[in-house]
């Protein structure tokens, strides 16, 4: 059921100036996801205590990290698991959301009583919190972050869905299908589902920004990504006595990147919703 | 209160189900003799069921006894009780910092469209995607090494001392949910001011300041609360990494420590404070929902 990607382009010209330099950046960074151990020029893993904190230099743009590894080589490394561990957190929790949401919103009454006020238990875990209990129970690792995460936001993406599928539910045609006998399932999967998806895109993409601030703040907690791992969080956290000593750079440069992934998702985020909202009226 | 109820069982059964032996834990690892191990097993209630195991847990946490810190050896209440006010401090200090800076950039921003509301929207869009723990290190970078204003680690002695201490930390988990509740503010304030009530008020004479307090702003309180309320909460959270970040010995940078070193007795006790806390200013808001809101009543169930 995926759009004609002239729809993508469609609407992704719509999006205008911002979400186009938007969708540059998140080309960018998801390129370096993929390739980026390929792209890196220099071994990200390999120490040398003798250049620990040396500036930038000829062939190192952004200097070396407390370990004298090259900080550009770690940076490019590193986006790996910085940003495919939140896209599994989105790819677990929006179709799970997408499911409870549906569920509610098809059967109503019991199914949707219990489903909402199991949701609301799970609401009074933040994700953080959630993710530290984790840690605390399967050992720090990324997939134990990943899972506490994804339990955390599926509530939320849930919440979001469940009124457009509950307004969605009630239209004339959803009706018209059911008197034909047309099956739940697939009404709700070639009908429903599709109507609604401009919303779950959206909130998918809102909900990456998050999911990557929260994974690398466990990194940078020392209970997701664990080191010599690459990941920006973690070399926010070893690099942060530079930030005393007057080297400031490798930490920085980590956080720079995280900003700029973020504000990217952000800005196309907030689009996708309006044109989901511009489209819904 | 429900909820609370069943989030400690959660709480509680997530580390039942931990591996590691409690009896292990106690002893540090060293081998015990039988008799000894009776006596752990029968002061803890280790061969009980496990819902009766729950039950002793819950009942003695109402009472303040959270058990004991297997790696402090001391009591979970008193090491809570020590740091409890270093984070309730810096999450006050920050929702001060939102409510007073991020509803007030808002309403100004919702009222003069132009170039303030240009600068507001862009300036905001930026930090709302500024994590605590990178605003962190930019904010002791500039301010605590580069100008010296603020100390860049550490608590702090005496109330003016521990107020320059908790000021980087508190901007720092203020920063991104500032920009939320001004972008929210904003829309609430413009959507209301362009309202017919409002337009009618104008054009009836009534002055300028009484129809933004009791005309626009009234109205847009409610939206207003809802986020501040939401980010307010999800501070009590964040406030862990930022306390990480800046070495002070608050609440969730000893439940991170606990959780590295598998502390299961603080992860317990901690989570339970935080949740509570969660929760309570959860309900906190309602109230005021209900203050703002001549139509919503206690009690009742919205949504």
């Amino acid at each position: 059921m995926a759009p004609a990607p002239s729809r993508g382009l469609a609407l992704l010209r719509a999006t205008g100036p911002a979400g186009i330099a938007s969708a540059i950046v998140l080309v960018v960074a998801a390129f370096a996801a993929v390739f980026g151990p390929l792209l890196a020029p220099y071994d990200p893993n390999l120490p040398n205590l003798s250049l620990a904190w040396v500036g930038p230099v000829g062939g190192h743009l952004l200097g070396y990290d407390f370990e004298g590894r090259d900080v550009l080589s770690r940076l490019l490394a590193g986006a790996q698991t910085t940003m495919l561990g939140p896209l599994a957190a989105v790819v677990i929790s929006v179709p799970a959301g997408t499911l409870l949401a549906v569920t509610a919103a098809w059967r109503r009454g019991a199914s949707d009583a219990v489903i909402s006020s199991s949701l609301n238990i799970l609401f009074t875990f933040p994700a953080i919190l959630l993710a530290l209990l984790a840690a605390a129970v399967f050992g720090a690792s990324l997939v134990a972050a990943v899972l506490a995460l994804s339990a955390a936001y599926t509530p939320y993406v849930a919440r979001v869905l469940r009124g457009a599928a509950l307004k969605e539910r009630t239209q004339a045609y959803v009706a018209a299908l059911e008197v034909q006998g047309a099956p739940a399932t697939s009404v709700c999967l070639r009908h429903l589902i599709p109507n609604i998806a401009p919303l779950i895109v959206a909130q998918a993409t809102i909900l990456f920004g998050y999911a990557m601030v929260d994974l690398a703040a466990i990194s940078f907690l020392g209970l997701g990504v664990q080191p010599p791992t690459a990941n920006w969080g973690v070399m926010i956290s070893e690099n942060q006595a530079g930030l005393l000593q007057g080297y400031p750079l490798p930490a920085l440069a980590a956080g720079a990147c995280i900003v700029l992934v973020v504000i990217a998702v952000n800005v196309l985020g907030e689009r996708l919703f309006e044109q989901a909202r511009v489209a819904r009226r | 209160m429900a909820s609370l109820f069943i989030a400690s069982f959660v709480i509680f059964a997530a580390l039942y189900l931990a591996p590691g032996n409690p009896v292990a834990a106690l002893s540090g690892g060293r081998p015990l003799p039988p008799g000894s191990i009776r006596v752990l097993d029968q002061r803890y209630h280790l061969n009980e069921p496990f819902l009766a195991q729950y039950w002793y847990w819950l009942d003695n946490a109402l009472h303040g006894n959270l058990g004991i810190s297997i790696t402090l050896r001391e009591n979970v209440s008193t090491l809570i009780a020590s740091r409890i006010w270093t984070t309730a401090g810096l999450v006050l200090y920050a929702s001060v910092i939102i409510v007073v800076l991020g509803v007030g950039a808002g309403i100004a921003s919702g009222l003069r469209p132009g170039r303030l509301d240009t600068s507001t929207l862009v300036v905001t869009a930026i930090s709302a995607a500024i994590p605590a723990f990178v605003a962190a290190i930019g904010l002791i970078v500039v301010f605590a090494v580069k100008l010296r204003w603020f100390p860049a680690l550490g608590n702090g002695t005496g109330f003016l001392s521990n107020i320059r201490h908790f000021t980087l930390p508190a901007v720092a988990l203020a920063v991104a949910s500032l920009a939320i509740v001004a972008r929210v503010t904003r829309a609430a304030v413009r959507e209301e001011s362009d309202r017919e009530h409002v337009q009618t008020a104008v054009s009836r004479g009534i002055p300028a300041r009484h129809v933004i307090w009791r005309h626009i702003v009234r109205n847009a309180a409610i939206p207003i609360t809802t986020i501040t309320g939401i980010t307010i909460a999800s501070l009590i959270a964040v406030a862990a990494v930022v306390e990480t970040a800046f070495s002070l010995n608050g609440l969730g940078a000893y439940l991170v420590q606990a959780a590295q070193s598998k502390d299961i007795a603080v992860v317990q006790g901690i989570s339970l404070v935080l949740v509570t806390a969660f929760v309570v200013v959860n309900l906190l808001m309602d109230v005021l929902y209900a203050a703002l809101d001549p139509r919503v009543t206690l009690g009742s169930q919205p949504r």
